[in-house]
């Protein structure tokens, strides 16, 4: 039971460490940490900052029940991801594929690998490198809104770019 | 109650003809099967301590008896405080009259004792009241006193197994995710339980998340997806030493739902790469790695067959994810899920004759079992999200998972019977979800 008493206080500590990894700028709890007057990721207005990447631009596309086929809306998000990303050299990203709660496990993997290679596939045809950008599928293993509706299970149906210092993988 | 022969509770049998209720002439006997829903009664007296090192395991073994018997569903224990005589050796005969006059229909005796060196030992006997006859051999099965649960449990499986005709699965564990904390940062770590949530331990830690943990065919090992490397990869633990290794690491790809073939030597699983999943095998000694199909849509959840000859598996090619029976080293897929709804998950019965499975359909999670070819589909639960059963050693029970809704929902471990009866919580203090069921423990 000690084991399991020390796991409980990880977990807790697991949480915090996946924003305050400094090579990594994902936005899934709002906009960055400590540090400076507007956080590590920079100013939402300074177009060359994260913030500008996580939040002007948009981090995330969503995504229909069952669908990996990138909306309208989404391809603007892209369009806006893509040329930061040509203009902003130094950074690299994983593509997370999200599913939400309304699926089988496995499936939801396999549906947000989809998802996350669908978004990759449209960054790379607006002339992201490939070697810049990696996926991973998180299936319904992190949903963001945890409602059982509609109205949470639509954010939690979403692809997020996730920057990270570096030019490639 | 008038029936001498108890035609009972459960579909055991299903698929073979209903046996008729011969009331009077027959042996105790739970025939398992659709008519008649009335639990067998019992009565297992306190079994002997026939020492004084011996007092709280003979207390406990025998509660522990009392639970797995009761916990089936089939069986009714009688209190003991309508008990008319004591048993207070497990020599002296036994008075048929005092248990008859109870409506205990089978008695179940016992001693236990301890001997200088720690080591446990229990004989028992069982009885049909009405035919004044013992019901097979008297048993007697030894151990560390630390393993007391398993010895009854072993009592117990006998029991069961001398009453029904069918495998007994009280001897056996589970092993699962356990989980903590709210949906949006949730906790999982791998653990192992006995199958009625007594002796729960950590197998890993709560650092990555992990899924789907699946014992091998003899329940030394576990298959399991981790994401410890930052990506979900299959993991092969072994259960007794803790030692791990991940399974297949080619980077730009992401593996999970591992599951054995039945002779434990090979493992088929997903790989994703360039999003799209289809399955693979892999020879566990020589690291050699096989396509088994190659197709742009999703391909996932191998399960084998007993005979390792097939593996049924879920893909959404058809534009819905559905089920699928295709030779065990690739081939041709044969859908065999037409009904309304989605279907996922699917786990082939050790026994064969079923394929249980999860459905979605207009909102709903149902388990279910089917035939092998699709045939008599029947939904055994329904909830906001049930899902990935699996099954108990004798093939007559499912184990699975249920979570509620909500911004406080939570997972819990469920098992109820291939009928659809007998639907009762995991008596596991914490939440759990994705259990796999050990076989039989030697």
């Amino acid at each position: 039971m000690t084991r399991i008493t020390t796991s409980i206080l990880l977990m807790t500590a697991l949480a915090v460490s996946a924003c305050s990894n400094a090579d990594r700028f994902g936005s899934a709890s709002g906009a960055g940490g400590a540090g400076g007057a507007y956080g590590a990721n920079g100013s939402p207005s300074d177009p060359t900052s994260v913030a500008y990447f996580n939040q002007t631009i948009g981090d995330r596309v969503l995504f229909l029940v069952d669908q990996s086929t990138l909306s309208p809306d989404a391809t603007v998000t892209l369009d806006g991801q893509a040329n930061w990303m040509n203009q902003n050299t130094a950074y690299s990203a994983t593509i997370e594929g999200h599913a939400d709660e309304q699926g089988t496990r496995e499936y939801n993997l396999a549906l947000g690998a989809r998802r996350a290679n669908a978004v990759k596939e449209y960054l790379v045809s607006r002339g992201v490198s490939p070697n810049r950008l990696q996926t991973v599928t998180y299936g319904k293993e992190r949903p963001i809104a945890i409602c059982s509706e509609e109205s949470c299970y639509a954010k939690n149906r979403r692809a997020v770019t996730v920057l990270a210092a570096g030019a490639g993988f | 109650m008038m029936l001498r022969l108890l035609t009972a509770i459960l579909a055991l049998v299903l698929g073979h003809a209903a046996l008729p209720a011969q009331a009077q002439n027959g042996p105790l006997r739970i025939v398992i099967d659709e008519g008649v829903i009335e639990p067998l009664p019992f009565a297992v007296p306190e079994f002997v301590a026939e020492n004084a090192a011996a007092a709280e395991y003979a207390q406990n073994i025998t509660r522990v008896i009392a639970a797995d018997l009761e916990g089936t569903g089939l069986f009714r224990e009688i209190p003991r405080e309508a008990f008319l005589s004591t048993v207070t050796s497990f020599a002296s005969p036994v008075q048929y009259a005092d248990w008859k006059a109870i409506n205990a229909q089978a008695l179940i005796t016992g001693a236990v004792s301890v001997d200088g060196s720690g080591r446990l030992s229990v004989k028992f006997r069982l009885y049909d009241v009405y035919a004044q006859a013992p019901l097979g051999d008297g048993l007697q099965f030894g151990g560390a006193t630390g393993s007391w649960r398993r010895v009854a449990h072993k009592v117990a499986d006998q029991v069961y197994a001398r009453i029904t005709g069918e495998g007994g699965y009280f001897d056996s564990r589970v092993v699962f995710v356990a989980e903590r904390g709210p949906k949006n940062e949730r906790a999982k770590q791998l653990a192992i339980m006995d199958y009625d949530g007594a002796n729960m331990q950590a197998l890993t830690d709560a650092n990555s998340i992990v899924i789907a943990p699946r014992f091998s065919p003899t329940g030394d090992r576990v298959l399991y997806t981790s994401y410890e490397s930052g990506f979900p990869r299959i993991y092969l633990l072994d259960v007794a030493t803790g030692q791990r290794r991940v399974l297949d690491d080619q980077p730009g790809t992401m593996t999970f739902a591992p599951r054995f073939a039945p002779d434990g030597r090979r493992v088929q699983f997903s790989l994703s790469q360039g999003g799209n999943t289809d399955l693979y095998e892999l020879d566990l000694q020589s690291g050699r790695r096989s396509r088994l199909t190659d197709a742009p849509s999703i391909e996932t959840a191998p399960s084998f067959s007993p005979d390792g000859s097939q593996i049924v598996f879920e893909s959404d090619r058809s534009g819905t994810q559905q089920l699928y029976v295709m030779p065990a080293n690739g081939g041709e897929p044969r859908r065999i899920s037409f009904g309304q709804g989605r279907y996922g998950t699917p786990v082939w019965s050790p026994r064969g004759d079923y394929i249980a499975f999860t459905k979605q359909n207009q909102g709903r999670f149902h388990i279910g079992v089917m035939r092998t070819d699709g045939s008599e589909e029947r939904l055994l639960t329904a909830s906001f999200l049930d899902e990935g059963p699996t099954w108990a050693p004798n093939g007559r029970v499912i184990m699975f998972t249920r979570e509620t809704a909500g911004a406080a929902g939570a997972p819990g471990l469920y098992t109820v019977d291939i009928t659809g009866r007998n639907l009762r919580k995991v008596p596991y203090q914490g939440q759990g979800s994705d259990p796999s069921w050990s076989p039989l423990q030697p």
